[in-house]
């Protein structure tokens, strides 16, 4: 509790290269509300996130009930987005591959993000040495394109849930690395950076306690505009079998899986798993991107 | 800028490479060693005998300790030798030359597609704000950026293909096993005009829509944004309204005034999006069959043909570092506060 005063009382405390918007509530709702495609983005995120939860509670079938004799049907009201090949219900699928590439996603940005806001920390913070290696490391890893990266990344270590992971989340840290470096070189000559080395305050508590937290922002913007392309690359991944494999029901894998029956002209079973991957991405983007909006004290509604 | 010191700036940039490109060859090399198990041993079958995979190792220099293969893989590559691939038995160099044609038509087109569209979609849209370009400008860029590329060829081809029946298949470059047997330029629809064979330029043309506009299309997302939110700034600025007070007609402004200005981050953007290109480019020849670089990749990631593997990568990272030098030195050129 005294710490936290400390905190408050300190020079310019509120005074930050990209000033924090504490959001109350009813002023995030107000922000929302002169935005429509936020709030669509919102409302998509929402929608996912809840079938990832109550999934397999809300589902009509098990998702992994082979029917035969019900192979490769198209919409019907029994099953209103068709079956596929092994007569395994494609809505219920749709909606339980909902957590698992939720999983994947949230697992791989977080990761990404945790491991890439440290390096770029630690860079923009100490400089010279350290500053020089971790970024020139990171120029290595962006010589590659994105998804070839990732493509050999999977491929070495044999396809299952955590390649996935790990190959996504690979890709993905040098962005946060960038701009957490340029957030801290900014940030570390603030006046209240300043005033809290004055104050007495250790160097890593002044990096924990003082200038990480008001880097925030825009790595929260970052990291949902990086679920949508990991969503992405994930399918990705799992549609050319580096990734999670077929009977799985996950998004990228069940549009393989209508691949194979592409010349049959069964477009149900590629159809609507390819839609859920793009009205989730579509919902992280819209997010994302207003997220950006509101919380740039220039760009939100007063 | 000065000529020369813009020549001495791109001749460091060009030494600057080699350095990073020889850390993405280890890194690239140490990928295809960490697989566990040994390479030839997951390639071979049950039936290779134990004698027969001991020589299959010593070939690819895998009964030496890692730094020695590290070594005698450099001493190969600079003799412009890559290994010799499972699949198709002869060295990848080989390999990645003859699909290097496709896949280079393929991405071009498709870059050329994207900014075509992307620019005056996204100048349009700067300049009437809140129209019904706009509208579409944005909707373009959020739908672009959200569809998976496999899943978009795919829709594509049931309604081109398979329902209208407008468009040749995913059959590859021709539709037809017509090839070459000395290709000019690589360019299919370029050699067909050159040898006069129009009837192959127009199946070489109808097998190129579908890809190229798949490809094209998610491309085109990043680069129409950043067109729209650049241009919208540039015209807002001092400069401009200047340009306007003092007469001169309104396209002059957009175009010599504005547009100039806003070029450097629509280049970056560009190189960027190159670089999802070649990545998005392995999805789509899957798709479409196409006999390039990614279907080669493709195949190779399924027999665990690693030679191969390393081979692709190296040479898709090299291209990738290529375009962004090149973005650099435009920028260097473009810019007379790039300090260097």
């Amino acid at each position: 509790m005294a710490v936290e005063e400390r905190n408050l009382i300190a020079p310019g405390a509120g005074l930050t290269a990209a000033p924090p918007v504490v959001g109350r509530f009813s002023d995030f709702v107000y922000q929302l509300r002169g935005n429509p495609a936020t709030f669509a983005g919102l409302f998509i995120v929402v929608v996912i996130v809840l079938s990832a939860l109550l999934g397999p509670v809300l589902a009509r079938y098990d998702p992994y009930a082979v029917d035969l004799g019900q192979s490769a049907v198209g919409p019907s009201l029994a099953h209103p987005f068709g079956t596929d090949q092994y007569g395994e219900d494609i809505l219920t699928r749709v909606v339980v591959a909902a957590r698992l590439d939720l999983f994947m996603v949230l697992s791989a940005v977080g990761a990404s993000m945790l491991i890439g806001v440290a390096l770029g920390a630690l860079a923009g913070f100490f400089g010279r040495f350290f500053d020089e290696g971790i970024m020139r490391s990171q120029d290595v890893l962006q010589a590659f394109p994105r998804f070839v990266f990732a493509m050999a990344v999977a491929w070495a270590l044999g396809p299952g849930i955590v390649t996935v992971i790990v190959a996504t989340a690979a890709i993905n840290i040098p962005g946060y690395a960038r701009l957490m470096r340029s957030l801290m070189l900014s940030v570390k000559e603030t006046q209240f950076a300043l005033a809290a080395v004055a104050v007495g305050n250790s160097r890593w508590r002044l990096l924990w306690r003082h200038l990480l937290p008001n880097c925030l922002t825009p790595i929260i913007v970052l990291s949902t505009l990086q679920c949508g392309f990991t969503i992405l690359e994930a399918a990705g991944l799992s549609f050319i079998g580096l990734g999670v494999r077929v009977p799985q029901a996950e998004w990228g894998v069940m549009i393989a899986m209508g691949l194979q029956d592409f010349l049959q002209g069964h477009w149900w079973i590629y159809t609507f798993p390819g839609l859920a991957i793009a009205f989730a991405v579509l919902g992280f983007n819209l997010l994302g991107d207003g997220l950006q909006d509101i919380l740039d004290p220039k760009r939100r509604r007063v | 800028m000065g000529s020369t010191r813009l020549l001495l700036y791109a001749a460091r940039r060009i030494l600057l490479i080699v350095p990073v490109l020889l850390v993405a060859l280890f890194l690239t090399f140490a990928l295809t060693r960490i697989v566990p198990g040994n390479p030839v041993d997951r390639v071979a079958g049950p039936y290779i005998s134990l004698e027969r995979r001991a020589e299959l190792k010593h070939i690819a220099y895998l009964d030496r300790p890692f730094y020695e293969q590290f070594a005698l893989y450099l001493r190969d590559l600079s003799q412009g030798k890559m290994g010799t691939s499972y699949t198709t038995a002869q060295d990848v160099s080989k390999d990645l030359r003859q699909r290097f044609p496709a896949t280079f038509e393929l991405v071009t087109y498709a870059m050329l597609f994207a900014v075509a569209v992307a620019l005056p979609l996204g100048i349009s849209a700067a300049i009437k704000k809140d129209s019904w370009i706009d509208s579409i400008a944005r909707a373009v860029s959020v739908l672009g950026v959200s569809m998976p590329i496999f899943w978009l060829g795919l829709m594509l081809l049931y309604v081109f293909f398979y329902f209208l029946g407008w468009l040749p298949g995913p059959v590859g470059r021709t539709g037809s096993a017509i090839r070459f047997a000395e290709p000019i330029t690589g360019f299919l629809t370029i050699d067909a005009l050159l040898k006069g064979d129009f009837d192959l330029f127009l199946k070489a043309v109808q097998a190129l829509i579908l890809p190229c506009f798949t490809l094209g299309f998610v491309a085109m997302a990043p680069i129409a944004r950043m067109t729209r939110a650049v241009m919208a700034e540039a015209l807002q600025s001092d400069y401009v309204r200047t340009a306007r007070s003092l007469g001169l007609p309104f396209r002059v402004v957009v175009l010599r005034h504005a547009l100039k200005n806003a070029l450097i981050p629509i280049l970056t953007i560009t190189a960027a999006v190159y670089g999802y290109a070649l990545g998005g480019e392995v999805l789509v020849e899957i798709i479409f069959a196409w006999p390039g670089l990614g279907q080669y990749s493709y195949n190779a990631l399924l027999s665990s043909d690693f030679p191969a593997i390393q081979g692709f990568v190296l040479l898709v990272t090299f291209v990738y570092m290529v375009i962004y030098l090149a973005l650099d030195i435009a920028t260097a050129a473009l810019d007379p506060r790039v300090k260097y």
